[in-house]
């Protein structure tokens, strides 16, 4: 008991520290800091629309964290999670803009579409890790790269909307496609059951099931793991499709819920956000959801600054990766000691 | 330079490595370090050269309290150690290997270095060619560039790990002439640590024994081997008999078969070995005996030629077909390729579990599974222990007792290496016990006495030709030595 509560006070640290770090910029840049932080907190929680907007921010992190804690767990940095939000919103908007269907066939169906595309995208990487040798991170930033450049040419070439092409998308997708919000609020119940279950899902996967144990044998030593075994090329290709899925069902929310059409920019950072969301977490699974609603209200929150202060919103980002360093940070200090 | 350890503590977890170790390295002499594993030498050792730190206790250099960082720091102070693996860069050359060594100069002077090597070298007899890359060298010279290297770095206390393992009888002769000549002549303290008995009888002046993280007994030169055994196990071992098992139908069978790696190609080796039969391969590191081994466990496939398993052609199949079809293998790097670092003896249980594996995990009924096997192969620790935390002999129990019950063949890479006398012949009474279930054993061995004691056929490699299998019983150690030295031994 003692020894947890120590641990959860040395888990404070780091981002007490983070908080004076952000602090001294923000005194350097002539802001006060406390007023800074109350319009980041009042920018997230003033109103029940806002407060709706901190949840829908929370499902694409929760989806892309619980994905990330598969690859993770065997090892690999996925960094392609990004692109792979935008496959899955590339091929659940290629569904979206040429059939029609009712609803309750339509919107499942995009979901599905998510979760393929994306999938696709990831196993991509996948097998140009396990096959080709190229390690996951530089494939992951050139797949990335890639899916930003395609999701520009549909939008700019055959997506573009009849009146010409703007930076603001296709058009708008028909209503039969479009996510069912919560009365006005800009929330989507469907969404966050789907979000919190991927969480649940994931949590015990890795827990109690022999796939987690042999992906985290996987991830801790390969050599080891093949020699007992297990089919280590099979099981990574797995924790690529597995997150890839995940990340594109995000996607695919995104472009059918929150923006209701495909603009350049639908994976929103969110894939990079989740990276630092499950660093931060330690890779365990239940304190992805407490920091996934701490990043998505600071990002929420942050506008706020731009209007009430004229300082740049960019300030929460900077917050959350400096508390993600410092997190780091400590826990690299920790294990030298 | 004299060395003191007063009360070293070090515990990982509920282990207790070192528990309250004291002891002192007088200047001039070579001090033998003695025990089982999981004794508590390497930690000790490791706490000395600052590459781990204690949790309790003191080191002293003549009298001064001191606390390394870093290895670095440690050789700083003047502790060098020479590790069981060498800790060099095999690709590059030993000048250049030297070179690395003296960090503080942006720009190093090869000739200067290049003429503190040749004068070492002229001092201890070594032969070593200042510009040849480092992986051409055998073990026992690339150790004898390690041990030039702490000197060059100024080193007064040498610590050597277990330095006889792989290297040939001359070059023990010199490294022990070598040793002698540190202590006797230039006045260093020498810490021989090591699990032979006969080695530390013939070089060392006085003997500290460890058993179980504490120290047994502090003896000056000679030694009588009855007292040392007594210390080191707490009592005395007699030598089994062996005992011979009929041999059964051809369980694995190698024919033509010729492997090629980059490195090395290993012609036309044709084999069949029979159920309950143990062959041990012989030769000089990376003569090919370990393309062989793996590929009779389907980890290397042929060029050409055909493996079969029991009559059946294995040859294009996969490892896991092997594995499925009975044969298993176990690396010499039991903790880099057998275990995995961060996950317990539970949880490895689990991995291998043969057949069907259900989805969800039984965690109760698999810790009651592990721990049936931690009583009946004898491991020290828990189920949840994690597997980094064992020593290297309780890590090769670990993965005994994981091995499914029935095998048809045993592929093992040095079963016994860096394994204390009374761990080794337990190995082998296990091994030997499986003949019975007509297991058949094909082992690599750099220990002469092992593959004699043990094997029914031994095979010799050589530069990658292999020989015709050989009787053990109608050959000596001397006659064994010569095959596996024989031309390419220059030392």
């Amino acid at each position: 008991m003692l020894q947890r509560l120590s641990n959860l006070t040395l888990g404070l640290v780091p981002v007490v520290l983070a908080l004076l770090f952000t602090t001294v910029i923000l005194i350097i840049v002539g802001a006060p800091p406390g007023e800074a932080y109350r319009n980041i907190l009042q920018g997230a929680l003033e109103s029940p629309d806002k407060w709706a907007s901190v949840v829908t921010a929370m499902v694409p992190l929760l989806l892309c964290s619980a994905g990330l804690l598969v690859t993770f767990a065997a090892g690999l940095w996925n960094i392609g999670v990004e692109g792979q939000i935008v496959a899955g919103a590339l091929l659940a908007t290629w569904l979206a803009l040429n059939l029609t269907l009712p609803p309750i066939l339509f919107i499942p169906l995009l979901l599905v579409a998510g979760l393929i595309g994306g999938a696709l995208w990831g196993l991509l990487a996948g097998l140009l890790r396990v096959y080709g040798g190229v390690h996951e991170i530089f494939g992951g930033v050139g797949l990335n790269f890639i899916a930003i450049v395609l999701t520009n040419y549909l939008i700019f070439g055959p997506w573009k909307p009849a009146d010409g092409a703007t930076m603001s998308g296709t058009d708008p997708f028909p209503p039969a496609a479009w996510l069912p919000r919560l009365g006005d609020l800009p929330v989507y119940p469907t969404a966050v059951v789907l979000a919190l279950a991927a969480v649940a899902l994931m949590y015990f996967a890795l827990r109690g099931t022999t796939w987690g144990l042999k992906l985290k044998a996987i991830g801790k030593n390969q050599r080891s793991a093949f020699l007992m075994g297990i089919p280590t090329s099979r099981y990574m290709l797995g924790a690529f499709l597995v997150c890839g899925a995940l990340a594109g069902l995000a996607g695919s929310i995104q472009a059918i819920g929150v923006r209701q059409r495909l603009i350049p920019g639908v994976s929103g950072g969110y894939g990079f956000l989740a990276l630092l969301v499950v660093l931060l977490a330690g890779y365990r699974p239940l304190w992805v959801i407490p920091i996934a609603l701490f990043f998505a209200a600071v990002g929420v929150g942050s506008p706020r600054l731009e209007l009430s202060m004229q300082l740049d919103s960019a300030l929460g980002g900077t917050l959350e990766g400096i508390i993600v360093l410092f997190v780091l940070l400590a826990q690299g200090v920790k294990r030298k000691a | 330079m004299k060395i003191e350890a007063l009360d070293i503590r070090k515990y990982f977890g509920p282990v207790r490595a070192n528990d309250g170790i004291t002891l002192t390295v007088e200047p001039g002499s070579i001090h033998g370090l003695l025990g089982e594993n999981g004794a508590g030498k390497t930690t000790l050792m490791k706490i000395l050269t600052g590459f781990i730190s204690a949790d309790g206790g003191e080191t002293r250099l003549d009298g001064r309290p001191v606390r390394f960082a870093s290895p670095a720091e440690s050789i700083r102070h003047g502790i060098g150690m020479l590790h069981q693996e060498p800790l060099d860069f095999p690709p590059l050359k030993v000048l250049d290997n030297l070179l690395l060594a003296f960090e503080d100069r942006l720009i190093p002077g090869r000739q200067q270095v290049r003429r503190v090597l040749e004068e070492l070298c002229r001092r201890f007899n070594f032969s070593i060619d200042p510009d040849a890359r480092v992986n051409t060298l055998t073990v026992g010279e690339r150790q004898q560039l390690e041990i030039l290297r702490l000197l060059a770095l100024g080193a007064e206390v040498i610590i050597l790990d277990e330095p006889t393992t792989g290297i040939s009888a001359p070059q023990k002769v010199l490294l022990f002439a070598t040793l002698r000549r540190l202590a006797k002549e230039e006045g260093k303290s020498v810490i021989f640590v090591s699990h032979k008995l006969e080695e530390v009888e013939e070089l060392c002046d006085r003997v500290t024994v460890l058993r179980q993280g504490k120290v047994t007994g502090h003896i000056e030169a000679p030694f009588r081997a009855e007292q040392l055994v007594q210390l080191m196990f707490g009592q005395s071992l007699l030598r089994s008999d062996r005992s011979r098992v009929p041999l059964g139908e051809p369980a694995l069978e190698l024919q033509d078969v010729t492997v090629q790696t980059y490195r090395l190609t290993v012609s036309h080796m044709s084999l069949a070995v029979r159920a309950g039969e143990v062959i041990g391969l012989a030769g000089l590191e990376g003569s090919g005996q370990r393309l062989m081994l793996r590929a009779c466990a389907g980890l290397q496939r042929p060029s050409s030629g055909r493996v079969r398993l029991q009559g059946d052609d294995f040859t294009r199949r996969s490892y896991r077909d092997f594995l499925a079809a009975g044969v298993a293998y176990l690396p010499a790097g039991r903790i880099e390729e057998g275990l995995i670092r961060g996950l317990t003896l539970t949880e490895h249980y689990v991995l291998t579990q043969r057949g069907h594996q259900p989805l969800f995990i039984d965690w109760v009924g698999a810790a009651e599974g592990m721990q049936h096997k931690i009583a009946e192969f004898n491991i020290r620790g828990q189920s949840g222990t994690p597997v980094e935390a064992l020593s290297g002999g309780n890590q090769q129990r670990a993965l005994l007792s994981l091995l499914p019950p029935v095998l048809k063949v045993l592929a093992m890479e040095h079963p016994t290496r860096g394994l204390d006398i009374e761990s080794a012949m337990w190995v082998w009474e296990q091994l030997l016990e499986r003949r019975k279930s007509g297991t058949a054993i094909l082992f690599i061995s750099a220990d002469l006495d092992e593959l004699m004691e043990h094997s029914d056929r031994i095979i010799v490699f050589s530069g990658g030709v292999m020989a015709s299998p050989i009787d053990a019983a109608a050959t000596s150690i001397e006659e064994l030595g010569y095959l596996i030295g024989g031309v390419r031994d220059n030392s």
